[in-house]
């Protein structure tokens, strides 16, 4: 490829750094600040594009109009974000990190929906900037001019931030809140309008962000989930909280996609390396590399422990006799849904997605709550259980048993190697590499077309002909109660006691002599392998699979199972996956805006039921039969 | 012959020397208290002999083999405990269960997936927490206890696995006199019946000089004394450094203000 090109997108990724940064920047000082992980905030550029679509229509004639629209349009969002930290992340900054997650995953569904009320289901590309419309000609190639001017947003909104930050008292008192909020609040300044202010920042720059793209790139109902990723790489990589770093991330990650595009198809050592396919994945690949040689990310430091970080558990308890007869009933009430055919035909097939996604969130509650690896990557090993059955008894024809079993050894073997790199960190940077690493395999499964069929994925895996229809779901009901069992097991053996231990304190837990790594990187291959099976009862049961059961939105759905259901219960993942898959097709049956109306369930049972849905009953049991 | 030998021991955090050429021995069933004024690097030496941190130079030797690049687990399974400054134990299990992780983990346990590990030492568990005061509490959650109960089972589980050394920083932190004396003296008998040698660090001087067999004083990272209960009252370098305002000790039985 000669010289221009790579200038030209050399220049291309400087203009995609700025918008790159705008986002990342908001989520970085969000997270800094109030220590939440804005799931929403990809919602918010794309309600800014939205926003300014609508403003820029009505004021954007004139070059002063159009830039007016577009501040206009990021100051509504930023009013957005005052509105929700007011009304809903205040109640609950002492809630388990993962909840506000939750809080914040129902807001991208409502949004998404809002989104689609107003605006309709159908891509709008706004008009280009006026006064910038042309584009400039470098040697035998053209570069927009609107794109010059966006490479200068991105450094004068830093330099904005800089001097904001360290030149003034409010920058200062946020620069404290992002060390030690306990400490700030301690010393009398009032957190409340602090983190409100911060929160209505960020959304303001998301939306400035979102704004900015509308010469370049049509509001479109996808952009919440893939904005969201790309800016979640970004604050890792540069280090949560800390803006110049997010600055430089977005400048190496556009560059480096900028690069793969340029090289094109390269031979090396005699292997064709198709380097554009790479565009999808190496923001993750390099995010990956950054988190196991800086784990702080690359300007970012050690964050300082919170002090308080909810209530501590309570001990797990075996199972009592009502308990096991509840369990026994609740087998035997799914055992005799085939039965009722007659009446409920749809019942067992609903059933049926219930007990794969109760299986699916065992796995990631075993790593989760009992090991306290919080993932937002498992999926993959799902997907790798579904693809890997597939293809197991379609390529090497190893006949349906064969393939059930080989599966979940692929998806183990998978959770080996990830899961080394992963142990090695905690908290919200472990949760971010199993992301990353589920993102590498989406586009692995996504572009590898000879093999995995590519976006269409495989199709007509069916079981034997001496498991099909109800003996398939007895099946399925077997393999899953049975897994359901041997986990319990598993907490009340020793390895689950250790498991549990090392996540009160991995410090004690190391001066006993416990492996701390080592039980956790078992735990993650238990998991993934879990999943894997998950995966190949999935299979089985749709006929098909598909990319789509290794997004993001896939692994985010485990994680509202799990934490719908209480992290801290075993039986929570059960219910909780139940409850979702039910909740989720009673919503998807009476509307159309399903989405919004399963978000706002879930923001009322993160305010109502903070323990989740078996952790609330448990807690009422516990009232009613006296103290435990 | 000395149990535990450390010499020319030095940690630098940038250009602070934490600890500075510190050098002593300790023999089985010896109750040897370090202390020193905050700052003097007591921890950093408990955490350079537990190998939570790494040395920046020196050798520490526990019954011949070195321990400086060794991982803290297996630190803890040649039969070194230890509890630390701010107690660290289990939130989430019962007291009972703190124990039993213990004892399970000192009897390299973990990887058994399968049986119940409910009832497994329990009764162990329980006769050890017997011997700290804390059997009443067996069950419940350890999040629930007042932090002096917290360090007893620390105690407890520090004491699970039959460690021939004891490093304990600051064990009796937020517990009442009477009960300061209590624990240090179980502690002192289990040095004595079980030939145990024990390195602890105290702010209580009373507990220091009724029951510690010698005394060391680090100052600034420095060691700069050594002797028995006697020798250190009297030293006049410990007085100058770690006494200066000119308050001594003088009566016994009473909170020294020494921290």
């Amino acid at each position: 490829m000669e010289l221009t090109g790579f200038i030209v997108q050399f220049l291309n990724g400087l203009a995609e750094a700025s918008s790159l940064f705008l986002v990342a920047a908001g989520l970085s000082l969000i997270f800094g600040v109030t220590r939440i992980v804005n799931f929403a905030h990809g919602s918010l550029y794309m309600l800014g594009i939205y926003v300014a679509y609508s403003i820029v229509q009505a004021w954007g004639q004139t070059p002063p109009g159009f830039w007016a629209s577009l501040l206009a349009a990021a100051l509504v969002v930023g009013l957005l974000g005052a509105v929700i930290e007011i009304a809903l992340l205040r109640r609950i900054y002492k809630a388990p990190e993962m909840f506000q997650l939750l809080a914040t995953f129902a807001l991208v569904l409502v949004f998404n929906d809002f989104a689609l009320w107003l605006w309709g289901p159908d891509d709008l590309l706004g008009p280009l900037a006026p006064g910038l419309n042309g584009s400039i000609q470098i040697f035998d190639r053209y570069l927009p001019v609107y794109d010059l001017a966006l490479m200068a947003i991105g450094p004068a909104v830093l330099l904005v931030l800089w001097l904001a930050l360290t030149r003034t008292r409010w920058g200062t008192l946020i620069r404290a809140a992002t060390q030690d909020r306990e400490m700030l609040g301690a010393l009398g300044v009032n957190q409340a309008w602090l983190f409100t202010g911060v929160f209505a920042l960020g959304a303001f720059l998301a939306g400035l962000g979102g704004a900015v793209q509308i010469p370049r790139q049509p509001a479109s109902l996808m952009l919440d989930l893939s904005v969201i990723g790309d800016a979640f790489v970004v604050v890792v990589v540069g280090g949560m909280g800390s803006i110049p770093g997010a600055y430089l991330a977005a400048l190496i990650i556009a560059q480096l996609k900028a690069l793969c595009v340029a090289l094109g198809i390269v031979e090396l050592f005699g292997v064709s390396i198709a380097f554009p396919k790479l565009t999808m994945v190496v923001e993750f690949i390099f995010m990956a590399l950054v988190l196991v040689f800086r784990p702080w990310g690359l300007l970012g430091k050690p964050m300082a422990p919170q002090r308080y970080t909810g209530e501590p558990d309570a001990p797990l308890r075996p199972a009592t006799a009502p308990f096991k007869w509840l369990a026994f009933l609740l087998v035997a009430g799914f055992a005799a849904l085939p039965l009722l055919s007659g009446t409920l035909p749809y019942a067992s097939v609903l059933a049926q997605d219930m007990l794969v996604a109760v299986l699916f969130a065992v796995s990631l509650h075993f790593m989760m709550g009992l090991g306290g690896m919080p993932s937002f990557g498992h999926a993959a090993y799902f997907g790798i259980g579904a693809y890997g059955a597939a293809l197991a008894l379609k390529s090497a024809g190893l006949g349906m048993l064969g393939s059930i079993v080989a599966a979940p050894l692929a998806a183990g073997v998978a959770a080996i190697v990830f899961g080394w790199f992963c142990v090695r960190l905690t908290g919200v940077y472990l949760a971010m590499l199993t992301l990353a690493f589920a993102q590498i395999v989406w586009s692995i499964v996504y572009q590898w077309d000879d093999v995995t069929g590519g976006s269409n994925g495989i199709v007509g895996v069916w079981p034997a002909s001496w498991l099909e229809g109800d003996a398939y779901y007895y099946f399925t009901l077997a393999v899953v109660a049975l897994v359901i069992v041997m986990v319990r097991r598993m907490a009340f053996s020793p390895f689950g006691y250790a498991l549990r231990a090392l996540r009160d304190s991995p410090l004690r837990a190391d001066a006993l002599g416990i492996h701390v790594k080592a039980v956790q990187w078992t735990a993650f291959i238990i998991a993934g392998t879990l999943a894997g099976l998950a995966g190949a009862l999935y299979v089985f049961s749709k006929g098909s699979t598909s990319p789509e059961v290794i997004t993001v939105g896939k692994s985010v759905d485990g994680l509202v199972m799990v934490l719908l259901g209480g992290i801290q219960t075993l039986f929570g993942p059960v219910v909780g996956a139940a409850t979702f898959v039910g909740l989720q097709d009673y919503f998807v049956g009476i509307t159309e805006y399903w989405r919004a109306v399963f978000g706002v369930v879930i923001l009322l049972i993160v305010l109502v039921f903070p323990q989740g849905i078996a952790g609330y009953f448990k807690q009422l049991a516990q009232r009613v039969g006296g103290p435990a | 012959m000395s149990l535990l030998k450390v010499s020319h021991l030095c940690k630098r955090f940038g250009g602070n020397r934490a600890v500075d050429d510190v050098s002593f021995e300790l023999a089985s069933g010896q109750l040897l208290a370090l202390i020193g004024p905050n700052g003097a690097g007591k921890s950093t030496t408990f955490n350079l002999v537990g190998g939570q941190l790494p040395a920046t130079s020196g050798s520490v030797t526990f019954d011949g083999t070195e321990l400086l690049g060794m991982a803290s687990r297996k630190i803890a399974h040649l039969g070194i405990g230890r509890s630390f400054q701010i107690a660290a134990t289990f939130a989430s299990l019962t007291v009972a269960e703190n124990v039993q992780m213990a004892l399970l983990a000192h009897r390299r346990e973990v990887y058994r997936f399968w049986r119940s590990a409910v009832h497994r030492y329990r009764d162990e568990a329980l006769d050890l927490l017997d011997q700290v005061g804390m059997a009443q509490q067996a069950d419940r959650p350890c999040s629930e206890l007042a932090y002096g109960d917290v360090k007893r089972v620390e105690l407890a589980m520090s004491i699970a696995g039959n460690p021939r050394l004891l490093l304990m920083d600051e064990p009796t932190a937020g517990m009442a006199p009477a009960e300061r004396n209590a624990l240090v003296g179980l502690v002192k008998r289990l040095v004595t019946e079980r030939g145990m040698a024990v390195l602890f660090t105290e702010h209580s001087m009373d507990v220091v000089f009724a029951y510690a067999d010698r005394i060391i004083v680090l100052a600034r990272g420095q060691l700069i004394a050594e002797g028995s209960a006697e020798q250190i009252r009297r030293h006049p370098k410990v007085q100058e450094v770690y006494f200066g305002t000119g308050r001594t000790f003088g009566a016994t039985g009473q909170e020294g203000g020494a921290a």
